[in-house]
């Protein structure tokens, strides 16, 4: 401290201003001039932009209803209309097969599936859920964590030990059978969630949302939980504490701004966690339920065409893996900028 | 380290209680589901409600149902699957476990040797282009959805290359248990190992490379360095060997993870019928009595292994032993 005053004087007694610049502008600063990272962030941006456009794709452009089967329906290749089921159109040339790719936008840009429908806009559409999903569950679950985080380490004791053993408890939970466990009963049961007024529909995509964000929570509580216990004693909480300030003010006023940095840390990490974990359960029938489709449901669709059709597996398999990875990138660039003796670990 | 190893076990006693209450809670205290329901299956007769209500206690209070449905995981072993003619779960559990822990064993294999490799290398490397590099492919590594990963393995050696000689040796999916045919389990598990494994090649190339460089400023490398030793030296026996004991503990975890159910990605793509594999039917079935029994073995493998993880650590390190 002092060593930063002398250097504050020195500059003072040579004339020159020191601009005042609060930490969070330098971390942007530095994120920022990041290349990889920022592109990373560019690149996520245009994935998000690029499937929330999903209705204006198949509407505009493509003229398909992604959700319909389309077993007679037909499209142009070459100028000519084809239908999209061909007879004989596999390896085996037995049966029929959709339509491959036509690498035509207008057109069924990567063909048909076994219903007959775009695979592009599918893929688009699927990237919308597997989007709202992804960000949502790391949403809600960082806020959760954060706050349970901020009781358990502002009150400590007997409310501390409790809070951190459930976590423990929920920790030690494998993630995926955690996950399988609450979505076979809550999926299959038909009518979905039901807890007193609120009720959520087996096919809503707030189902899959909530189950991923609860099953992470440890994840982020815990880092956080740290974070809360130091801070809570530091000189400045104290002095808050002597001029009366209620608890909730402390623990958020005081506290929560000076732990915030960990979760943002944390957000881009767990985005990239939730989107995985996403795609698996819906993969496994478990998340993403019909009518709605998500990039892992897709992947799912494409399993029995696999070797005659790969692009119907394949494409929306690509657009996870670029998602995933931009926002790993981005977690580190921001790890960097934030807290660069950070370890964080987020089990994916 | 006795008193250590006591608490530690007692702890992992109650966390497997709460494990199988919270199992409990989720598949017979869900509101708005009816537990029989879900355990007869699909389209079940009124009389096979009855009998199902009956035998897990259903109209008796809690405490009840819930000793009596570990008593049929546990003690009796005689929890029956509805949906599969009354095949018993915990044996069927039993048969499936070879195939998992062949899957698990080999692809660790691949994991630990490939990541120490580019660990390492990504560290001494440090300056060169070849650092950032590595560390980008371990990141594409950890961004890859396993399961896709492994269609894209079977588009290409099943069918698109399989006629080439690249892949002309590999069988057809599935599991050939080694007792029967080693040759054909070898052949048959390369692929599983290599897809399970790059998840975990990734992860922990940048656990490594963090931890070694880290290390490298610690005082007793430095010690290590004035005292003459080759620089070779100073990696192997000083900086790696330290690095050794977080990658250890990782392991322990992970492995306990993928034993436990982890890995059922990778055997449902590739057609291995080991514990996950069963999982995923019994999901497709909606067969509750399995779920539930693979959960709280898979869940009861992984807090094993995180026990025995702590205990070898502390054993390592006595400063975990006080904390």
């Amino acid at each position: 401290m002092a060593a930063v005053l002398e250097e504050a004087g020195a500059a003072a007694d040579h004339g020159q201003v020191v601009a005042g610049r609060n930490p969070w502008a330098l971390a942007a600063r530095q994120l920022w001039r990041n290349r990889i990272a920022m592109a990373s962030l560019a690149l996520f941006l245009l994935i998000v932009a690029v499937s929330f456009a999903a209705p204006l794709y198949a509407s505009h452009v493509a003229h398909v209803d992604p959700f319909a089967n389309n077993l007679n329906g037909t499209t142009i290749v070459n100028g000519k209309r084809v239908p999209l089921m061909q007879v004989g159109g596999g390896t085996l040339h037995l049966g029929e097969t959709p339509i491959g790719p036509t690498w035509d936008v207008r057109n069924y840009f990567l063909g048909a599936d076994s219903q007959g429908r775009d695979v592009a806009a599918r893929v688009l559409y699927g990237g919308r859920s597997s989007l709202e999903i992804g960000i949502g569950s790391a949403a809600i679950c960082c806020v959760i964590a954060t706050v349970v985080a901020l009781i358990a380490g502002f009150f400590g004791g007997v409310v501390d030990a409790l809070l951190s053993r459930l976590m423990d408890v929920i920790w030690a939970f494998p993630v995926y059978l955690l996950a399988i466990s609450i979505s076979t009963e809550l999926l299959t049961a038909s009518n979905g969630l039901r807890i007193g007024p609120l009720n959520i529909v087996a096919t809503s995509l707030w189902l899959p949302t909530l189950i991923i964000a609860f099953i992470y929570v440890p994840y982020v509580y815990r880092p956080v939980r740290g974070h809360v216990l130091t801070v809570a004693r530091k000189e400045f909480a104290e002095a808050a504490i002597a001029q009366g300030a209620s608890n909730l003010r402390l623990m958020f006023s005081d506290i929560l701004p000076n732990v915030v940095s960990v979760v943002i840390v944390l957000l881009p990490l767990m985005i990239a966690t939730t989107i995985l974990t996403e795609s698996a359960l819906s993969f496994l029938s478990i998340g993403v339920q019909p009518p709605n489709a998500s990039w892992g449901t897709i992947i799912n669709d494409g399993q029995g065409l696999l070797y005659t059709r790969p692009w119907v597996a394949i494409a929306p398999g690509i657009m996870i893996v670029l998602t995933v990875l931009a926002m790993n990138v981005l977690g580190d660039g921001v790890r960097d900028a934030l807290d660069p003796r950070a370890k964080l670990r987020v089990e994916g | 380290m006795l008193t250590f190893i006591i608490r530690r076990v007692l702890w992992t006693l109650l966390v497997m209680f709460a494990i199988t209450l919270l199992v409990f809670v989720i598949f017979f205290k869900t509101p708005g589901v009816d537990p029989a329901r879900q355990i007869a299956g699909r389209n079940p007769s009124p009389q096979v409600m009855q009998e199902i209500r009956h035998q897990f206690g259903l109209d008796r209070p809690f405490p009840v149902q819930y000793a009596l449905m570990m008593k049929k995981i546990f003690v009796t072993r005689d929890l029956v699957s509805y949906s599969n003619q009354g095949e018993r779960v915990v044996p069927e559990i039993a048969a499936a476990t070879p195939a998992t822990l062949s899957l698990v064993f080999g692809a660790a294999v691949i994991w630990v040797v490939v990541a120490i490799g580019m660990g390492v290398a990504a560290a001494v490397l440090k300056g060169t282009v070849l650092d950032p590099l590595l560390m980008i492919v371990a990141l594409i590594g950890i961004s890859i959805p396993v399961f896709w990963l492994g269609e894209v393995v079977n588009l290409i050696t099943q069918s698109r290359y399989h006629d080439t000689f690249l892949f002309s040796w590999i069988p057809p999916l599935g599991y050939t248990p080694f007792s029967q045919n080693p040759l054909l389990w070898f052949q048959g598990l390369v692929m599983p190992w290599i897809t399970l494994s790059v998840l975990y090649i990734g992860f922990y190339a940048r656990v490594l490379r963090a931890s070694l460089l880290e290390i490298q400023n610690e005082d007793y490398i430095r010690t290590a360095r004035a005292k003459g030793l080759s620089e070779r030296r100073v990696l192997l026996r000083h900086t790696l060997r330290n690095s050794m004991i977080t990658f250890v503990s990782l392991f322990g975890l992970d492995f306990g993870v993928l034993v436990g159910g982890g890995a059922l990605l990778t055997e449902i793509v590739f057609g291995i019928h080991g514990v996950g594999f069963l999982t995923y039917q019994s999901l497709t079935n909606l067969d509750l009595p399995v779920i539930m029994a693979t959960v709280i073995y898979g869940a009861f493998f992984i807090v094993l292994a995180n026990a025995l993880v702590d205990i070898a650590y502390a054993r390592l390190d006595p400063r975990v032993r006080l904390a």
